[in-house]
């Protein structure tokens, strides 16, 4: 996908401005937020299970290299071809030489958010392939040629009045208005393309290094007709999905719908271990895994590494308040909302999404909310300690940060500064305790005003409170 | 150097480690945390005192339609009836596991094949089932296409009660007892397909079947 996070402050602000999205946001908040919180109620041992599968992801993380041999070794064993692509073209050249070499017409892809992340359909149409999106959401943004603006729910963006409009140009067929029929028209025009497509391409949740196995998770069961229909099934995944065993999934698929969506379990959970085997009346005669690079090990080894426990939930945009009012889009990139504020700047680099560590209110619901721990907001703290450093902020930025580190780091200069700028303040706020305008960061008052200090600072009316109360 | 080098010397390199292949010490300390097969904390309810209560609940909670038998030979006559009762075609493909059953009998036309697009129902059985989550979990083999359980409109299975577990956990042990390694397609079924794509708003039956019936045969 192009990036697009350079333009952030621009591309919320429009989005804020777009009434259609606001309402089709709203809508959605409530049900990601509510249901999570009712299945983790319900779940009773929630906060042991956050972190063994913290622990299952650092133990990975840890021996990553070796955890990855294992899983080749046992993959190969199996006769999967196991491909290591170390950025985002070199996967797409993989794949699309897989494709050629075996005169593949058709493809039919279920959800990859690393397919998104390296551009694969636009590689694979440049090549004369017909690449078909199956997931609904998915689906939808293929016909809207759009990106998707949430990991889980792509399309969450759209109301049902905009696919109906989609529906009606792509499937020729009188316009639909209640959703179960155009979910029916949309799998009866999807079912031909399972039955003949010549490949199949998923991603893979995690991958398990003692069996060799890559797994979908989904509800649609598109992702099981992709990788059992089509005569060649092809994964593309990042490195640091591996785990161990499938006890480790079974810990994390506890965690991971629940997180998502408030369920319990999703419908369909495949574990897919190698080739069809001799008399199967169904599987691919070929399997393919890459695993791609494109990033991830900047990230191994550094103060950001748990950023590589990420398990894909989506609970974290879910909960953000800057997230619930731009929407995904804004983000510029694949990866929106808190987790997508870290990796964006990681993968595709900080100079080009600068904003994105800054569009935090550091009210920590994410880290809360986050099923492996990751420490969200302190990452973020990280990166933005990384922009001043390598001087990336603009200038006046920087002056201001660091005239308030001098001050904050003497405390009897600060108490005055204080003590001085609350009664300016409170003289500036005049009778209504307001100040419309900020010199300087005029941005900040153009849609709300600042309310005024009272005129004394904390401190004083600390020291005044304990000495009345003795 | 090639790309499988590069990614794992960059590893290794950010790890304090030198070279661009694990050590023999290093798979050696990596497998055995494997073989451990280390269980993480599990909900309370996941093992209730009435396994078959909790499965049946769960059940319910995903959509799926459940019934009990005697025995395995009342099969045909339950299928019967819950097509008819939705007003669905008495007619299905199913596992040859079911072939000898008395399925003309129940006036049922059986197709002993993996189902395809066309067929409106699919009969499969299990591997076990998960009292958790009220799950089925269905392992690929000659005689077990998963086809049949993915295609049709209609998705009936069905589950010895003697093969319902607390766990997947659980379903993992017994697989690796009496499999060994995980066959091609390790899959479990929790209800009806469905989607929240369009506004959030969950519509049953997406790409797979619209409807789940279990048999459960004590």
């Amino acid at each position: 996908m192009q990036i697009q996070s350079m333009f952030f402050k621009q591309r919320a602000t429009e989005k804020l401005g777009d009434a259609l999205l606001q309402g089709n946001m709203k809508k959605a908040k409530g049900k990601f937020v509510d249901g999570r919180a009712r299945a983790v109620a319900e779940f009773g041992v929630w906060e042991e299970l956050r972190t063994h599968a913290a622990m299952i992801r650092d133990r990975a993380l840890a021996n990553l290299d070796a955890y990855l041999v294992e899983f080749e070794r046992n993959a190969t064993r199996r006769g999967a071809v196991v491909h290591w692509a170390e950025s985002a073209e070199d996967a797409c050249r993989i794949i699309v030489d897989i494709a050629t070499r075996n005169g593949v017409k058709k493809v039919a892809k279920s959800k990859s958010m690393v397919s998104e992340e390296v551009n694969l359909n636009e590689r694979l149409e440049e090549a004369g392939i017909q690449v078909v999106e199956t997931d609904l959401g998915e689906y939808i943004l293929q016909l809207a040629k759009e990106p998707p603006s949430h990991i889980v729910a792509p399309a969450v963006h759209k109301s049902k009045e905009q696919v109906a409009e989609l529906f009606v140009q792509a499937h020729g067929k009188p316009r639909l208005t209640e959703i179960p029929a155009m979910t029916r028209e949309a799998r009866e025009a999807l079912r031909d393309h399972f039955l003949t497509a010549d490949m199949g391409i998923s991603g893979s949740n995690f991958v398990i290094a003692e069996t060799g196995t890559t797994l979908t998770v989904t509800n649609e069961g598109n992702a099981d007709m992709v990788t059992t229909l089509p005569r060649i099934h092809c994964v593309i995944t990042g490195i640091e999905k591996v785990i161990g065993t499938f006890e480790d999934f079974a810990s994390l698929i506890r965690l991971l719908p629940r997180s998502a969506i408030g369920q319990t379990i999703t419908n369909y959970l495949t574990l897919t271990t190698g080739l069809k085997m001799p008399g199967d009346a169904d599987g691919p005669e070929q399997m393919h895994i890459v695993l791609v690079d494109a990033g991830r090990t900047k990230l191994v080894g550094s103060d950001l590494q748990e950023m590589l426990r990420c398990i894909r939930c989506g609970a974290c945009m879910n909960h953000c308040p800057v997230y619930q009012n731009v929407g995904g889009h804004a983000y510029g990139w694949v990866y929106p909302g808190p987790m997508g504020s870290i990796l964006t700047p990681v993968y595709v680099g900080l100079e080009n999404a600068g904003d994105l560590p800054n569009a935090a209110t550091f009210c920590g619901e994410c880290a809360v909310a986050c099923p492996v721990k990751i420490p969200l907001p302190d990452l973020m703290r990280k990166l933005r300690e990384q922009q001043f450093d390598r001087k990336l902020r603009p200038w006046a930025e920087r002056m201001a940060i660091a005239g308030w580190s001098f001050m904050a780091t003497r405390p009897a200069l600060y108490a005055l500064f204080a003590k001085v700028g609350a009664r300016v303040g409170s003289w500036l706020g005049g009778r209504e305790g307001l100040i419309h305008s900020l010199p300087g960061i005029d941005g900040w008052t153009k849609g709300r005003d600042m309310p005024a200090p009272q005129g004394r600072t904390f401190r004083e009316l600390y020291k005044q409170k304990s000495r009345e109360h003795g | 150097m090639g790309a499988r080098e590069n990614i794992l010397a960059r590893i290794r390199k950010a790890q304090g480690r030198s070279g661009s292949e694990p050590t023999e010490a290093e798979m050696a300390m990596v497998r055995e945390a494997i073989a451990r097969h280390e269980v993480g904390p599990q909900p309370p309810f996941a093992h209730a005192p009435d396994r078959l209560a909790q499965f049946r609940k769960e059940c319910e909670r995903l959509g799926t339609t459940h019934a009990t038998l005697a025995s395995e030979g009342d099969i045909p006559a339950e299928v019967a009836r819950y097509l008819a009762a939705g007003r669905l075609a008495p007619a299905l493909a199913g596992w040859s596991e079911f072939a000898g059953l008395d399925w003309a009998g129940a006036g049922i036309e059986f197709r002993n094949r993996p189902a395809n697009a066309d067929d409106a129902t699919g009969l499969t059985g299990s591997f076990c089932a998960i009292a958790e989550t009220g799950t089925v979990l269905l392992l690929s083999s000659p005689a077990a296409p998963k086809v049949t359980a993915l295609l049709p409109e209609t998705h009936v299975c069905v589950v010895r009660a003697s093969r319902l577990l607390d766990t997947m956990e659980d379903s993992f042990a017994l697989l690796r007892t009496e499999v060994g390694e995980p066959p091609r397609a390790v899959f479990f079924v929790s209800g009806p397909s469905r989607t929240a794509d369009i506004e959030q708003t969950i519509v049953i039956g997406a790409h797979g079947p619209y409807r789940v019936h279990i048999v459960i045969v004590a």
